[in-house]
C-alpha cells in the first residue's frame, strides 16, 4: 500500500488503542474514592441514582493486560507495510506448513516411488494410500466407490472413454482431459436429430424405430464416423465413446441420446498436476486401474 | 385496550405496540428457527417445497429475531426510556408511529421476499434494495424522535442508557447505509457496489457491528434501566460506564476481520481484527460487572422476583459470551472453530442468553406499567419461563460446542499418509446427535414465548385479573 496509507493505518489504530488507554488512566487517576462508597453523582433519572465507586482493580489491570498485549502482538506480527519481529504472513505460514507436510509424509511415498502400477496391485498398504487419496480428491464427481454418476465415467466396470492401461489411467490424472461433443442440432435439425438418436439406439441393440434408424444411418455415416468409427465402436485416443455396449455416460434413453446430438456435450476431468506429486498420482493410478482389474 | 393509566404526559401507545410486537415476531422467529434446526435433524422437513427450504428460512429465522424481535424490544424500550429518564414526551407522535408502521413495514416484506429467494446474499443484510431504502427512511425517523426527545430532555445530564441507545441508532444507520450500497438491475435485483475481497471485509464491518451496535450497544441501553429499576438499587460504577462506553463503541469498529482470518483479506487486517477483539474484553465486561455490581445489597431479591432473574442471567450470558468472542478470534483458535457450529453457538448463547433474555425481563417489566397493572397476572409464569429459556439456552450451548469442536477435530485429522482421515458427511453424521438436542433445546426457548403471549395477554386484555397499580405507583 501507498505510504499515505499506510501511515493512515498506523495513525488510527494508535489513536483507539492509546485513546482508550489514557481514558482509562485518566479516569482511574481522577477517583476520588479508592475504595467502594455510597456517595453518588447527585443525579437521578427517574428514579435511578450512579455510585461514584472506582473501577474494579482487576478489571483495570485485564484492560491494560489486553492493550499491552495487543501492541506486542502488532509488533511481532506487523501492520500495514510493516513487517513484524516474526516476518509472518498468513502465505508463508501456508508454505511452512505444506513444507513441514512434504518432510512427514514423504517417506511413506518413497517407498512406492519405485513401483509400477501392476507392481501395486499387489501391496495392498500402498492401494489403501491411494484408495484415501481418492476419497479426498476424486469422490465428489467419481463417488466414493469409483463408481461415478451422471456425466462422471464409471471408474469400475471396465469400460473406459480413453483406455485403461495404467499409463493412460496416469495421463488422465495428470494432464486431465476435455470431451467434446459438438451440438449438431443446427446441422441436423429436429428430425434429423431423432433420427440419428433412433439410429444410435439401434447400436446398442435397444428398442427403436426402424424407418428413422435408416435414415439415420445415412447422416451418421456422414458426421458421427470421424470420430464414433464406422461401427460406432467409438476411438479411445480422441475419448469418443463406444456407441454399442449399452454404456452411457448422460444416459441412454432416447431423449437423453437427442439432447447429447442436439446440444452436445462437453466433460472435463481436470489435471492434477500442480495439485498432486507424481507419487501420489501414481498410488491413485494404481488404486483406480485395481477397480477394474481385481 | 385499557386506557386507564394513559400517562398524563408520556406517549406509551407506541411503546405498547412495540412491546405486544416484541412478543408476535419473537415467535415467530424462534418458531422459524425451530423449524430449521429441525430440518437439520430430519431433512424431510423441508417438505419438498422451495420456499420451505433452510436456505431461504435461515435468513428468515435471522431477521425475524434480530431485527423483527430484537428491533421491536429497541423501540419499545428506547423509546420508554427516553421518555422516563428524559422526563419529557416524545417529540413527536406521528414520527413515532410512523417509525411503528414503518417498522412492521420491514418486517413483512423480509417475510415475503426472503422465502421466495429474493435476498442480496449477504448475511443479516439479506433485504433487497427496496426494502433497504424504506428501512432508511424509518431509521432516519427514528434517529429524529430519540435525539429530538433527548434534546428536549428536562434533565441536567442524558443518562448513560441513552448513550448507548443513540451510540445504537446512529452507528446503525451508518452501517446500513453503507453495507447496502448496490447497483440495482431490476426492482427485486441489485449488486453489491464492492469488489471482491473488499466487498468481504465491508461485509463482515457491517456484520460484526450488527452484534456490536444492534446486539450489544442497544441492548446495554435496555440493561441500564431495566436492570436497576428492577433491583431498585443505583448503578454501581458511573466512571465504570463512561470507560466502558467510549472504549466498546471505538474498538468494535474494528473487531469484523476477525471473521475473515485465513482468506483474501490483507493479513494486516486480520492481524488488526483479531487484536481489538482481544482489547474489546475489558469493555464489553465493563456492562457485565455495571450490571452485576448494582445488585449488591440487592441479591435476596433473586429469590422472589423471576423478572430480576431474567436480567441477571441475561447478565451472565453476556460476560460468558464476550469472553469466549474474544478467544475465538484468536488465529489459533479460529483454525479449529471457524466453520463449525461452535459459531453457531457462540451467536446462540448471545442471542438467547443474552439479547433474548433481556428483552424478556424489560417486556415483563414494563407490561404491567403499560397497562396500569401493579404486576403480570402470574408470577408463576414468568418463573416457569424463565427455567424453560435457561435449560433451553444451556442445551443449544452445550450441544452446539460438542459439535463444533468434534467437527473442527474431525476436519483437521489426517492418516499416517497426510490423507483425511474423515470425509466431510462423516464429520456431519457425528453431530446428528447434537443438531436434535439443539433443536430441543430450542423447543424450549419457544415454549416459554408461549407462556409469555399468554401472560401478556392476560395482563392486557379488558377484564384482565391482574391487580391494578395505585395511583401513586404510576407517577414514581
Amino acid at each position: 500500500m501507498s505510504a499515505f496509507w499506510n501511515a493512515w493505518v498506523w495513525a488510527i489504530t494508535l489513536a483507539v488503542i492509546l485513546g482508550c488507554t489514557w481514558l482509562l488512566l485518566a479516569t482511574r487517576k481522577s477517583e476520588p474514592h479508592k475504595e467502594a462508597t455510597e456517595e453518588t453523582l447527585g443525579h437521578s433519572f427517574d428514579g435511578i441514582e450512579e455510585y461514584d465507586n472506582p473501577l474494579p482493580g482487576w478489571w483495570f489491570q485485564m484492560f491494560v493486560a489486553t492493550v499491552i498485549f495487543g501492541i506486542a502482538y502488532l509488533g511481532l506480527y506487523g501492520l500495514a507495510n510493516v513487517k513484524g519481529f516474526y516476518g509472518w504472513s498468513s502465505v508463508g505460514q501456508y508454505e511452512e506448513e505444506m513444507a513441514h507436510a512434504e518432510e512427514v509424509y514423504k517417506p511413506v511415498f518413497a517407498k512406492y516411488a519405485a513401483m509400477s502400477v501392476e507392481d501395486l496391485q499387489n501391496q495392498p498398504d500402498g492401494l489403501k494410500i491411494g484408495q484415501r487419496m481418492f476419497a479426498n480428491n476424486c469422490s465428489l464427481c467419481h463417488g466414493a466407490t469409483g463408481a461415478g454418476a451422471y456425466g462422471f465415467p464409471n471408474l469400475t466396470d471396465g469400460d473406459w472413454l480413453y483406455g485403461g492401461a495404467p499409463a493412460t489411467i496416469k495421463q488422465s490424472i495428470t494432464n486431465g482431459r476435455q470431451g467434446a461433443m459438438p451440438a449438431w442440432g443446427p446441422v441436423l435439425g429436429e428430425e434429423g436429430v431423432r433420427d440419428v438418436a433412433s439410429y444410435v439406439l439401434s447400436l446398442s441393440g435397444a428398442e427403436h424405430d426402424a424407418e428413422m434408424a435408416a435414415r439415420g444411418q445415412q447422416q451418421f455415416q456422414a458426421l458421427c464416423t470421424a470420430c464414433h468409427g464406422a461401427d460406432g465402436k467409438g476411438m479411445q485416443a480422441l475419448g469418443a465413446a463406444n456407441l454399442t455396449d449399452n454404456t452411457w455416460l448422460y444416459g441412454g434413453s432416447f431423449a437423453q441420446i437427442s439432447h447429447t446430438i442436439r446440444a452436445g456435450r462437453n466433460g472435463v476431468m481436470p489435471a492434477h498436476k500442480d495439485l498432486l506429486s507424481d507419487d501420489k498420482i501414481t498410488l491413485i493410478t494404481a488404486y483406480v486401474y485395481s477397480l477394474s482389474n481385481k | 385496550m385499557s386506557t386507564a393509566a394513559e400517562h398524563p404526559t408520556y406517549n406509551y401507545k407506541v411503546v405498547r405496540q412495540f412491546a405486544i410486537m416484541t412478543v408476535v415476531w419473537g415467535i415467530v422467529g424462534m418458531a422459524v428457527g425451530v423449524l430449521i434446526a429441525s430440518q437439520l435433524v430430519w431433512p424431510a422437513l423441508n417438505f419438498d417445497t422451495a420456499w420451505l427450504t433452510y436456505g431461504r428460512l435461515r435468513p428468515l429465522h435471522t431477521n425475524a429475531v434480530i431485527f423483527a424481535f430484537g428491533g421491536c424490544a429497541l423501540f419499545a424500550t428506547s423509546y420508554y426510556v427516553v421518555q422516563r429518564t428524559s422526563q419529557t414526551r416524545l417529540i413527536s407522535d406521528k414520527l413515532a408511529a410512523f417509525t411503528f408502521w414503518g417498522w412492521q413495514l420491514v418486517i413483512l416484506s423480509a417475510a415475503i421476499t426472503l422465502p421466495l429467494g429474493l435476498t442480496q446474499s449477504k448475511e443479516y443484510a439479506e433485504l433487497e434494495w427496496p426494502i433497504d431504502l424504506l428501512i432508511t427512511v424509518v431509521w432516519v425517523a427514528y434517529a429524529i424522535v430519540f435525539l429530538g426527545t433527548v434534546k428536549m430532555r428536562k434533565t441536567s445530564h442524558i443518562y448513560v442508557g441513552n448513550w448507548f441507545y443513540m451510540a445504537f441508532i446512529l452507528t446503525v444507520a451508518v452501517l446500513h447505509i453503507v453495507n447496502s450500497a448496490a447497483m440495482p438491475v431490476s426492482l427485486f435485483k441489485s449488486y453489491s457496489v464492492y469488489p471482491g475481497a473488499v466487498d468481504a471485509m465491508v461485509q463482515w464491518w457491517y456484520g460484526h457491528n450488527a452484534v456490536g451496535f444492534f446486539l450489544t450497544a442497544g441492548f446495554l441501553g435496555m440493561m441500564y434501566y431495566f436492570v436497576p429499576k428492577q433491583a431498585e438499587r443505583p448503578i454501581y460504577s458511573y466512571r465504570l460506564s463512561v470507560v466502558h462506553f467510549w472504549a466498546l463503541i471505538a474498538t468494535y469498529m474494528w473487531a469484523g476481520g476477525h471473521h475473515l482470518h485465513y482468506t483474501a483479506l490483507p493479513d494486516f487486517a486480520q492481524t488488526l481484527g483479531m487484536v481489538m477483539s482481544l482489547i474489546l474484553l475489558a469493555p464489553s465486561w465493563g456492562g457485565m460487572i455495571n450490571g452485576m455490581m448494582t445488585l449488591s445489597g440487592a441479591w435476596h431479591k433473586l429469590r422472589t422476583d423471576p423478572v430480576l432473574r431474567f436480567l441477571v442471567v441475561s447478565l451472565s450470558f453476556y460476560g460468558m459470551s464476550t469472553f469466549e468472542g474474544p478467544m475465538m478470534s484468536i488465529k489459533t483458535v479460529n483454525a479449529l472453530s471457524h466453520y463449525t457450529d461452535w459459531t453457531i453457538g457462540h451467536v446462540h448463547a448471545g442471542a438467547l442468553g443474552w439479547v433474548a433474555m433481556i428483552s424478556i425481563g424489560a417486556v415483563y417489566h414494563m407490561i404491567p406499567k403499560l397497562w396500569g397493572k401493579a404486576q403480570m397476572a402470574s408470577v408463576g409464569l414468568i418463573n416457569t419461563h424463565f427455567w424453560l429459556a435457561t435449560i433451553g439456552t444451556v442445551l443449544y450451548i452445550c450441544s452446539m460446542w460438542v459439535n463444533g469442536i468434534l467437527q473442527g477435530l474431525m476436519w483437521r485429522a489426517v492418516n499416517e499418509d497426510g490423507t483425511l482421515t474423515y470425509s466431510f458427511v462423516e464429520a456431519l453424521e457425528a453431530g446428528h446427535w447434537g443438531f436434535f438436542v439443539r433443536a430441543l433445546g430450542g423447543l424450549f426457548f419457544l415454549t416459554g414465548m408461549f407462556l409469555m403471549a399468554y401472560n401478556v395477554w392476560q395482563t392486557v386484555r379488558k377484564d384482565s385479573t391482574a391487580p391494578a397499580a395505585d395511583a401513586s405507583a404510576q407517577t414514581a
